[in-house]
């Protein structure tokens, strides 16, 4: 079992999605609650890397982020050298490539927020801040969890992304999976077996908690 | 309410795991100056992990972090900004354009082996290896060898098919391993009747326990001369040159040649080939 790399996937999962709970929920509600014409192409923005191929996502952070990229020139503005094969490139690259799967289930809970209820509050003098952290958040908590557990399970297990804009670079952006590609290539074949065993557990626990979780939330 | 202090409780836990990974961070002033970050050929891939052993014993402090891959995709990592202090490529072009760029230390280029290609079946395979020509025969439907458009050993292998005049019959066959050990791996597990990869991982433990091989006569193709460099960021570092000095030493010429590398000198060997 490769520590470090469970070390460097954990802090890739965490970081990704508390990155996605501070840009996704005020995104999602905003999607949640638009009149705006143009939502339907920002939708299918969020969404495309559903559809993507990593490759494709890899890509184009590697041209974005490089020192000829617009991000590159600004972060090299800023002071930061690259991205690319650094800890908070693979992030960056993680966060774009989860956005549907946190933004896709906050919007579907916000949406199924009783529009009448948040407007009574309003009418009872309650500020939109206070109505929505009294309101909003907690009728639509089972959604939101959703959102948060999916796209950490699905960052512990994202390799694409990670192998193209983080390189395999140990103890820095080798996660799990792809010191399961680097075992299976030297026919290490038990360690991968063991690897993949931690990965194939912890999300089926992490899926399984969600479940009983939401079910106890939603039977309240 | 409860489904607020689930929601508070659960943004509590969040916030602190990205303060606990935060705080894991090494201080600004203790940076890891005794990490070495290898790049290397994944020809290399088992000798050197022994010579990792070895010099780690008598530096301790010093932790050699490898990274294997194909030459090629190192040579754009590299290019592009990746944080490698050492390249250890099998070709001399690659590491002679990272100096050209000025992304390599120029007096520290060293050709440090000669690989050699065989070809390698698995132990149940009815191939004969005697023959040359049942590669392109039927009991072969799948031949792999590294990816020809970044991996040296994949445009020795081509050359060497060419040689023999088998290219043309046996090109809609090829699957190309991302390096040459994912090549291996290919043979290994089965998933090709046949492949063409380097000496150095036929002699590993793993590969020689699955099956056999051949190796290709040097007249068929180009030497494989592997040349290694000392990357820009590292020029300063002592550790780095130590290693540098290692790999050329008797002990690890020794590692080098228990893996089937020839020595640097054996290019000569090669002859009918332009040398250099």
């Amino acid at each position: 079992m490769d520590w470090m790399a469970a070390g460097v996937t954990l802090r890739l999962a965490a970081w990704t999605t508390g990155v996605l709970l501070v840009i996704g929920l005020p995104l999602a509600y905003w999607l949640a609650t638009t009149r705006f014409p143009g939502r339907g192409v920002i939708e299918a923005l969020v969404t495309l890397p559903l559809v993507l191929p990593p490759t494709v996502v890899g890509f184009y952070l590697l041209v974005a982020t490089g020192p000829e990229g617009l991000l590159g020139r600004f972060l090299s503005l800023m002071g930061v050298d690259r991205l690319a094969f650094t800890f908070p490139g693979i992030v960056l690259g993680s966060v774009v490539f989860n956005l549907p799967f946190a933004v896709r289930p906050f919007t579907a809970a916000f949406e199924s927020v009783d529009r009448r209820l948040v407007e009574a509050a309003w009418c009872l003098g309650v500020p939109r801040w206070r109505t929505f952290w009294k309101v909003v958040l907690p009728l639509s908590w089972p959604g939101i969890l959703t959102g948060i557990v999916l796209s950490f399970a699905h960052s512990l297990g994202e390799f694409g992304v990670v192998l193209m804009v983080g390189g395999n670079i140990p103890g820095v952006t080798r996660t799990l999976s792809i010191a399961i590609y680097d075992e299976v290539q030297a026919l290490n074949y038990a360690a991968a077996d063991r690897m993949a065993l931690a990965l194939v557990g912890f999300a089926l626990a992490v899926l399984s908690l969600t479940y009983l979780l939401q079910r106890k939330v939603v039977r309240r | 309410m409860r489904l607020r202090q689930y929601l508070r409780g659960l943004l509590v836990v969040l916030a602190g795991g990205l303060w606990v990974s935060a705080c894991q961070k090494p201080p600004v002033s203790d940076p890891r100056p005794r990490e070495l970050h290898v790049a290397a050929a994944a020809d290399l891939r088992y000798a050197l992990e022994v010579m990792r052993v070895q010099f780690e014993a008598v530096h301790p402090g010093v932790q050699l972090k490898l990274s294997y891959g194909s030459s090629g995709q190192f040579f754009a990592q590299i290019r592009n900004g990746a944080p490698f202090d050492l390249y250890f490529s099998a070709d001399v072009d690659y590491p002679q354009r990272l100096i050209a760029e000025g992304l390599a230390v120029d007096t520290s280029f060293f050709l440090y082996a000669v690989g050699q290609l065989v070809v390698w079946v698995p132990n149940d395979s009815p191939l004969k290896l005697e023959r040359w020509e049942e590669l392109a025969g039927p009991n072969v439907r799948r031949l792999a060898i590294a990816n020809p458009q970044h991996a040296p050993y994949g445009r020795a292998a081509i050359a060497a098919l060419q040689a023999l005049g088998l290219y043309e019959r046996v090109r809609d066959r090829f699957v190309f391993g991302e390096n040459v050990a994912q090549t291996a791996q290919f043979v290994a597990s089965g998933a090709a009747e046949a492949g063409i990869i380097a000496l150095s991982l036929a002699l590993a433990p793993e590969m020689q326990a699955r099956g056999r091989y051949r190796l290709l006569p040097h007249e068929h193709y180009p030497p494989i001369a592997q040349g290694a460099v000392i990357l820009l960021p590292a020029a300063q570092r002592p550790e780095a040159w130590a290693f540098w000095r290692f790999v050329q030493t008797v002990e690890g010429r020794q590692v080098l040649a228990s893996f089937g590398f020839l020595s640097p000198d054996a290019v000569g060997l090669w002859t009918g080939w332009p040398q250099g």
